[in-house]
């Protein structure tokens, strides 16, 4: 018997190192970049580690450029990322539609700061909640997944990429500056305890193949360019085929289709963590580097006698409505500390139907929300 | 009547959206023509285009074919190429599409000299969104959006190429369909960024416009405002500013993106480690 324990790989790791080790774990083979503060660790990492597995890396013209390599990489057949921040996060937007409307499996991260434009380069922010879910025009779904320790960003990388995967849509990974520059532990999973997924293939000859018509579960499998499989790809609304059409009837089915991937996925795209909410009377929902300060306030509160739990949201969108509205029902109050002036928490409302109180508490100067002042504001709305 | 233009069209997908007398037709054949004479395996061909008219041509071939956003064709291709070097990548562009919004790629493109093959129909309009003047559009002429005349001076877009850093640069017309064929073969046979420019007509848009209603007449004037490179190469400053030289302007040989990108993998794999 052998009792030599095999040794755990642990890494002291940046937080947009860990996301480059992600997505390698999770099999990126392409990254198309262009260097912007916070996320250029990302491409420099990627620039020097993916042809060491024989993977590619471009540094592109701009942001648009790298979102089209990107999709034309998985198209080709490669898992494909890119990085940006705020400014860049904005030329991405055109091509993230196209992913969208094609179903094109990649990850886009948006190592969020302060905006709007240039704004704030080396400070944290999460600005950018709502454009992550509505930044590219048209009625379309998305998925968001907000880490908020280095460790989160790792696995979340990897999810990112296997939820791109399987429901064959763009996933957007927003770190913000704070988890994107901070240094952590981080265990490095060894690459058999991860679940890796890769796109559906057709099972039926080129002759019977129909690009876009869905299986059951709503997501229909994809033939990579050069694989036999002859087909159009067209950012008009297209019919089975991938041909544009203007049958309202098939229109409509497609977009319902789009978001009903999604949105009948649910149970298994949204994560989130529970702290200390078994007894809770009041709630915090917090997320990203925030979600780390609404930690300690739950732990400094309950020093106080005060029964405060923490709802963690790790997947942003879809937003968990069913989760919070549950809550809504538990607690007298929920507040949502956030870096901008009221994003989520119009989401939280949303979700809590008038059941609860929801507040917001939002800090836009560039700085880090604290335990302490999350804590002041529970002794404010108590007070009120 | 089946001709070899059949074993490379999509049927299904006819009659087309354009116009009478467009030469997006005329260039549509030309490149089915060169591919048919270089025997091309069809599964191994993606053709990438942009917004517009002539990004049209994406949907009646039958091959891998993408009809991407506007402007935006080349990175697409360059990341498909990247991706899977073995493939034969065409990218169909319009003069608005490639030199307008999509100029920032096209430099890069041809400056990387990626192994993609460009084809812009220039028929110096936005014809789709109705005859605004694209910077293609000469000096002078008029354009729903120029309707005093265009006082814009128009990009050559051979001389921009050959500056950029393309491996092979032409241009051809609608007018010389043979030519055209030829000069695409050759572009597509060439390793690294080759540029073909055809010279096209749009008699709805730019003929109406500029006093040239019928396609014939538009035809004519393509014949009348164009040289051989050769005859241009005589030709005083005055008078080449009315005319376009046709023929092939450069051939040259220079790695490839994606052969230097090959060398990249080789160093970073000898070099090792995990750093």
């Amino acid at each position: 018997m052998n009792n030599l324990k095999k040794k755990k790989n642990i890494k002291l790791l940046q937080g947009n190192e860990a996301c480059a080790e992600g997505a390698l774990l999770a099999g990126v083979k392409f990254f198309a970049g262009y260097p912007i503060t916070p996320s250029s660790e990302i491409a420099e990492n990627m620039a020097r580690k993916l042809p060491k597995i024989g993977g590619k890396f471009i540094q592109m013209e701009d942001e648009i450029a790298s979102m089209a390599a990107v999709i034309g990489a998985s198209i080709a057949g490669l898992k494909s990322l890119t990085a940006t921040s705020g400014p860049g996060m904005c030329l991405k937007q055109e091509n993230l539609g196209f992913a969208i409307i094609n179903e094109i499996p990649c990850v886009v991260v948006n190592a969020q700061r302060g905006g709007p434009s240039t704004g704030l380069p080396t400070k944290p922010s999460q600005g950018d909640m709502m454009q992550a879910r509505w930044g590219t025009h048209g009625d379309h779904p998305i998925i968001a997944l907000a880490p908020s320790t280095v460790n989160e960003i790792l696995t979340l990388t990897i999810k990112a990429f296997n939820f791109s995967e399987k429901y064959r849509t763009p996933v957007i990974l927003l770190l913000d500056e704070v988890i994107a520059h901070m240094r952590e532990k981080v265990e490095i999973p060894a690459p058999e305890n991860i679940e890796v997924i890769n796109r559906k293939k057709p099972t039926v000859p080129p002759e019977e193949y129909l690009p876009f018509k869905p299986d059951e579960d709503g997501v229909p499998p994809m033939a990579n360019f050069g694989e036999g499989y002859r087909y159009h790809i067209t950012g008009l609304i297209h019919n089975y085929k991938g041909l544009p059409t203007s049958n309202s009837q098939e229109i409509d089915a497609f977009i319902r289709r789009l978001h009903n991937k999604i949105q009948k996925n649910i149970k298994d795209i949204i994560i989130y963590e529970k702290y200390s909410l078994d007894d809770a009377k009041i709630a915090l929902i917090a997320y990203g580097s925030v979600a780390r300060a609404a930690e300690r306030t739950v732990k400094l509160a309950r020093e106080e006698g005060l029964k405060v739990g923490l709802l963690k949201l790790l997947t942003i969108w879809p937003f968990p409505f069913e989760e919070v509205n549950r809550l809504a029902q538990q607690v007298d109050l929920i507040i949502v500390p956030e870096m901008n002036l009221g994003q989520i928490v119009l989401e939280a409302e949303r979700a809590a139907q008038g059941k609860c109180r929801v507040v917001p508490y939002g800090r836009v100067d560039g700085e880090l929300i604290n335990p302490i002042e999350i804590l002041g504001k529970i002794w404010e709305e108590i007070r009120k | 009547m089946k001709t070899v233009i059949n074993n490379y069209i999509r049927e299904g997908m006819f009659p087309n959206i354009w116009c009478p007398g467009c030469g997006n037709g005329i260039v549509l054949g030309a490149i089915i023509r060169a591919i048919d004479d270089l025997n091309w395996d069809k599964d191994k061909i993606v053709a990438v285009s942009g917004i517009g008219c002539s990004s049209r041509i994406t949907g009646y071939v039958d091959f891998c074919t993408m009809n991407t956003t506007h402007g935006r064709a080349l990175p697409f291709a360059t990341g498909i190429k990247m991706a899977n070097p073995d493939l034969k990548v065409i990218v169909v562009m319009g003069d608005g599409d490639c030199s307008a919004i999509g100029g920032n790629h096209f430099i890069h493109a041809a400056r990387r000299n990626i192994d993609l093959t460009a084809i812009i129909i220039n028929n110096m309009i936005y014809g789709m969104t109705g005859g605004q003047y694209s910077p293609l559009t000469p000096t002078g002429k008029f354009g729903s959006t120029a309707p005093y005349g265009n006082i814009d001076q128009s990009f050559d877009l051979c001389e921009l190429a050959i500056a950029a850093g393309a491996s092979y640069v032409a241009r051809g017309t609608v007018y010389n369909p043979r030519q055209s064929t030829s000069l695409i073969k050759n572009a597509l046979d060439k390793k690294g960024f080759s540029v073909v420019e055809i010279i096209s007509d749009c008699p709805v848009s730019y003929g109406k416009m500029n006093k040239m209603k019928s396609p014939v007449d538009m035809l004519k004037w393509i014949k009348d405002i164009t040289v051989s490179k050769k005859v241009w190469e005589g030709l005083s400053p005055d008078e080449k500013k009315e005319k376009y030289a046709i023929g092939e302007f450069l051939s040259k040989d220079r790695p490839d993106y994606t052969e230097l990108y090959e060398e990249i993998i080789k160093k970073a794999q000898e070099r090792g480690g995990n750093k």
